[in-house]
């Protein structure tokens, strides 16, 4: 596939790396925001391939692990409803709640269906007059937009019975969070490609200037990744902190301004509950008052309960780059992809479920 | 869950902008998805697509300029090389 397969070359990955080798002179830790490149980093081995003193930090960048417990509850306590069709994408069905998730709803005969895109869940809606729809709205800048137009439309067709269950977050306030605490180590970041697609990248002018770290717009592809780290290693090394585009092919500075625009119409910026890491002032988009009457919260009359995770998860810790997955006692043997305690092995993008995948040392070499 | 993925657009259609639609080819596997917001995209293009939308229009030009960028670094390898 063009624009895909070239941005695999081996042969071309390794002049990457031979540059990166040739100019790195000290240590620097780079955190890679999004986990759709923490699972390419980490299935690629690209981190094994860079010299030692450049540690790549995974950060917080999937959804679906930090989407609140509390929040997967009330998904849960909707999906079980005998009057809904509650539609998700797949990779929310395994995330456990307090007590179940969405697949056991579903075998236990909840009507839970798994869809491609959010306007599936508009099309059911109107083929089921006589149930309530309900989508999972999960996701960062990225998935915003594919949301906002499900709602608009829905709207526009004067849907009474389609709603949202929202937990939509947004990168900078998370970069932010992360460079304001004390215990900050990231000296920088390849910022989310596919955000930027959106979002465009002038919000990160600021935080690059006040934290002082540079800030490389990067894509997915293992090339992309090696590129995005080579321009953050050359900023590092001479003493920038300047905000550059790596993934150009696709991102422009400004952004998607029709996206943005549907964005800013249906949603506001609300406070948001990141799983593993708390809440985080204007981190995340909930419906604008104009469209309320789709938010599924409201209309099923949900609570949000206080639920607490397991004390021996170290996902927040993960998520800020503080720990890596195989420094916790538990992964692996007592939390598995199958059975996960927390955040980061929920999704196949969270650092655990990735280690676990592609990391995992077999049975037969362990001592 | 940000996969977002290139593909070439086949055809379009719909002249309404918010519900244009393409058939976009993903090596082999065709799919649609909402133009909705990229309404400068006409039929070859290349679009990024994520969850059923074309989110950008990848830029031919900038895409090469990486290759451009290693062929010079291949170049001052060669460079450095000791000739034979």
């Amino acid at each position: 596939m063009k624009f895909l397969d070239e941005y695999r070359d081996p042969g071309l990955a390794q002049k990457f790396v031979r540059e990166i080798h040739r100019i790195t002179t000290k240590p620097w830790k780079i955190m890679e925001v999004c986990g759709g490149q923490t699972h390419a980093i980490v299935k690629f081995g690209i981190d094994e391939l860079l010299p030692k003193q450049i540690e790549l930090i995974h950060g917080p960048g999937c959804p679906v692990c930090v989407t609140p417990l509390e929040v997967i509850d009330q998904a849960l306590e909707i999906a079980a409803r005998p009057d809904v069709i509650f539609t998700s994408f797949g990779d929310m069905l395994r995330v456990p709640g307090s007590t179940t998730d969405l697949l056991a709803v579903k075998a236990k005969g909840g009507d839970v269906r798994i869809i491609y895109s959010p306007l599936d869940a508009v099309k059911l809606a109107e083929q089921n007059p006589a149930k309530e729809v309900v989508f999972f709205g999960v996701g960062f800048e990225t998935t915003a937009p594919a949301t906002a137009m499900a709602i608009y439309q829905a709207a526009q067709k004067g849907l009474k019975n389609f709603s949202m269950l929202i937990s939509h977050v947004l990168v900078p306030p998370a970069i932010e969070a992360l460079m304001s605490s004390p215990n900050c180590q990231v000296q920088a970041f390849l910022a989310a490609g596919h955000v930027c697609t959106v979002m465009g990248y002038e919000e990160y002018f600021p935080l690059a200037k006040k934290y002082r770290v540079p800030i490389v717009v990067t894509g997915f592809e293992p090339l992309d990744i090696l590129h995005g780290v080579l321009l953050t290693v050359q900023q590092l090394e001479s003493g920038r902190a300047e905000v550059e585009n790596q993934y150009a092919r696709a991102v422009r500075r400004e952004g998607n301004q029709p996206a943005q625009d549907l964005i800013k119409k249906v949603f506001k910026v609300v406070p948001r509950k990141w799983r593993g890491i708390g809440e985080i002032a204007q981190s995340g988009l909930g419906l604008s008052e104009t469209y309320a009457a789709f938010d599924a919260a409201r209309k099923f009359d949900l609570t949000d309960q206080c639920v607490e995770e397991p004390a021996e998860c170290i996902a927040g810790l993960i998520l800020q780059g503080l720990k890596k997955p195989n420094e916790c006692p538990a992964f692996g043997s007592r939390c598995t992809p199958e059975h996960p305690f927390g955040a980061t092995m929920v999704s196949s993008e969270g650092a655990c479920a990735a280690y676990y995948r592609y990391r995992r040392q077999p049975e037969s070499f362990k001592s | 869950m940000c996969l977002a993925i290139p593909g070439k657009v086949l055809s379009i259609s719909g002249d309404d902008p918010l519900t244009r639609m393409g058939r976009i080819d993903f090596a082999g596997i065709v799919k649609q998805a909402s133009l909705a917001y990229v309404p400068e995209v006409i039929a070859g293009d290349y679009v990024i697509v994520h969850v059923g939308f074309a989110l950008s229009k990848v830029d031919e030009e900038e895409a090469q300029k990486v290759f451009g960028y290693l062929k010079q670094i291949g170049e001052l390898e060669e460079l450095k090389e000791p000739a034979p």
